[in-house]
């Protein structure tokens, strides 16, 4: 194998050629990708960035680790084709670059809800560098925000806009927020959090269309049910689609993502998907696709394991995610799908978690302002109610004895 | 001002830091291999553990609120002297500051 390429330059992509090397692959390392720039962290842009707009603080590696890794950045480089036959990864201006391996780290593009009137100056979405600062520009003059979406992302650009003092209104089309992340228990507490902020929190409510003034600018979002929220800036923020269109084009078989087995390896052996763009086997059988920095990172390293060290364990990272709203840090270790039983906890001196079981096995566990719990969950996921109830649900105990 | 990180096996980097960054950041930027830094900072991953210099140990100060429970999670041994280096603010006292890096952070 002499020649590797990455599509994407997101933390995934980055990864996976930081990783590669790691496992000392010796040959050629080509990333291409659409976004100017160095690859940098998306998690901040909607907190740290927006609070003090350092856009170099978010770069993953400076250009000298390119350097002297020998792994060549192609930016502002658009795939617009893979030939598999001839093994070659096809750009806009033409050029075809032909690889021994193909990794695909395309990530996914923020989802549009087919409203009318989106294009109006002061909608805004949140995904890049670019939406982040223009978003940051215009905040100083925006009075009320209004947020389609209450999930991560709305949520965390709504605690900070009112902690800058803009008024805010969360529309929401599920009965309740972070419906695919959280517990319904946890949902409820963050509803609580968020309003307690001075946010408005509008559930089961379905945005119909944006409302502009006599210049065009927005004015508001009416409501399926006729209400109109007023609004001098909306951020869209219903969720996101992975960037399956190229690997679709060249006959990967595709199922909400790229579909790979438990290597990581695409329906074409040479080539091989991880992070938001990817849908490996999840732990009850079923096939995911997870969003988050952990996905992508922990992919890249299995990948690069396999082609290097012909490790062919199947994949089996325990993820996580979390999501900074204003002082509260949740975090979420394991997947909550098919839990069966909650134990909500509710330590006297800080704020509640959740621990999700599946088939009496620890499945999940929500925490807020809470690393210690959250990363001894990490390390318990699977683990039999029976022995963390010996220990009073307290993980932390339940780790120190079973050590 | 400057700080150095020396490596598990030896290898020293001087590296110029900037006043209010923190070290985890420092060594990321300046491309110091042995810190990782996964989470950017947000007390997510005990994947930046670093040793600081006995000599300096007093001057950093010790474990901030959370950072124990994490660096029980850490891939490396942990000793009195360990830190999570995202939480090191670097102050103009720290200059010249001397960071031990740990076998591995995963």
């Amino acid at each position: 194998m002499d020649r590797i390429i990455i599509i994407g330059t997101g933390q995934g992509g980055l990864q996976m050629a930081a990783s590669l090397r790691q496992e000392g692959f010796s040959g050629e390392i080509l990333m291409l990708g659409e976004e100017p720039g160095l690859p940098y962290q998306r998690p901040p842009l909607s907190k740290a960035y927006m609070a003090n707009g350092d856009a170099g603080a978010l770069v993953l590696k400076p250009a000298s680790f390119y350097e002297r890794a020998a792994i060549t950045l192609r930016d502002g480089v658009r795939v617009t084709a893979i030939d598999r036959a001839t093994r070659e990864a096809i750009c806009a201006d033409d050029t075809r670059h032909v690889y021994d391996h193909l990794v695909i780290a395309t990530g996914a593009r923020n989802m549009r809800p087919p409203i009318p009137g989106l294009q109006a100056p002061g909608v805004h979405e949140l995904r890049t560098l670019t939406d982040a600062a223009a978003i940051r520009a215009a905040l100083a003059a925006t009075r009320h925000a209004i947020v389609v979406g209450g999930g991560f992302i709305g949520l965390e650009f709504a605690a900070m806009a009112r902690a800058a003092g803009i008024a805010v209104t969360v529309i929401e089309a599920a009965p309740r927020l972070m419906s695919r992340a959280l517990s319904p228990p946890m949902s409820a507490h963050f509803l609580k959090l968020h309003r307690d902020m001075g946010t408005e929190v509008l559930l089961d409510a379905k945005a119909a269309r944006v409302l502009v003034d006599g210049d065009g600018h927005v004015s508001g979002v009416e409501l399926a049910d006729g209400r109109q929220v007023a609004g001098d800036m909306a951020l869209i923020a219903t969720g996101v689609r992975p960037n399956i269109e190229l690997a679709e084009a060249a006959g990967l078989v595709c199922q909400n993502g790229i579909l790979v087995d438990g290597t990581l390896a695409t329906s074409d052996p040479a080539i091989s998907a991880l992070g938001d763009v990817a849908a490996f086997p999840g732990p009850l059988g079923q096939s995911i696709r997870l969003e988050s920095v952990q996905a992508a990172v922990d992919h890249a390293r299995h990948i690069a394991k396999r082609l290097l060290k012909a490790e062919i364990a199947p994949y089996a990272a325990v993820p996580w995610f979390w999501s900074d709203q204003g002082k509260y840090k949740l975090q979420i270790a394991g997947l909550l799908t098919e839990a069966d039983e909650i134990i909500p906890l509710a330590p006297p001196d800080g704020e509640p978690a959740t621990l999700l079981f599946r088939h009496g096995r620890l499945a999940a566990v929500e925490t807020i302002n809470a690393p210690g719990i959250h990363m001894a969950a990490r390390r318990l996921i699977g683990c039999d109610i029976q022995t963390l109830r010996a220990h009073d649900f307290d993980l932390k105990a339940a780790i120190k004895a079973h050590a | 001002m400057k700080i150095t990180f020396i490596a598990a096996d030896g290898t020293t980097t001087e590296v110029e830091a900037k006043e209010g960054d923190s070290v985890m950041h420092t060594a990321v930027q300046n491309d110091v291999d042995g810190i990782i830094g996964e989470c950017g900072g947000s007390m997510m991953c005990a994947t930046c553990h670093c040793y600081v210099d006995e000599a300096w140990a007093a001057a950093v100060g010790g474990q901030e609120d959370g950072e124990s429970d994490l660096l029980d999670c850490a891939a490396s041994e942990v000793k009195p002297t360990s830190r999570l280096s995202c939480q090191i603010r670097l102050r103009r006292e720290l200059d010249g500051l001397v960071i031990h890096l740990p076998e591995s952070q995963l």
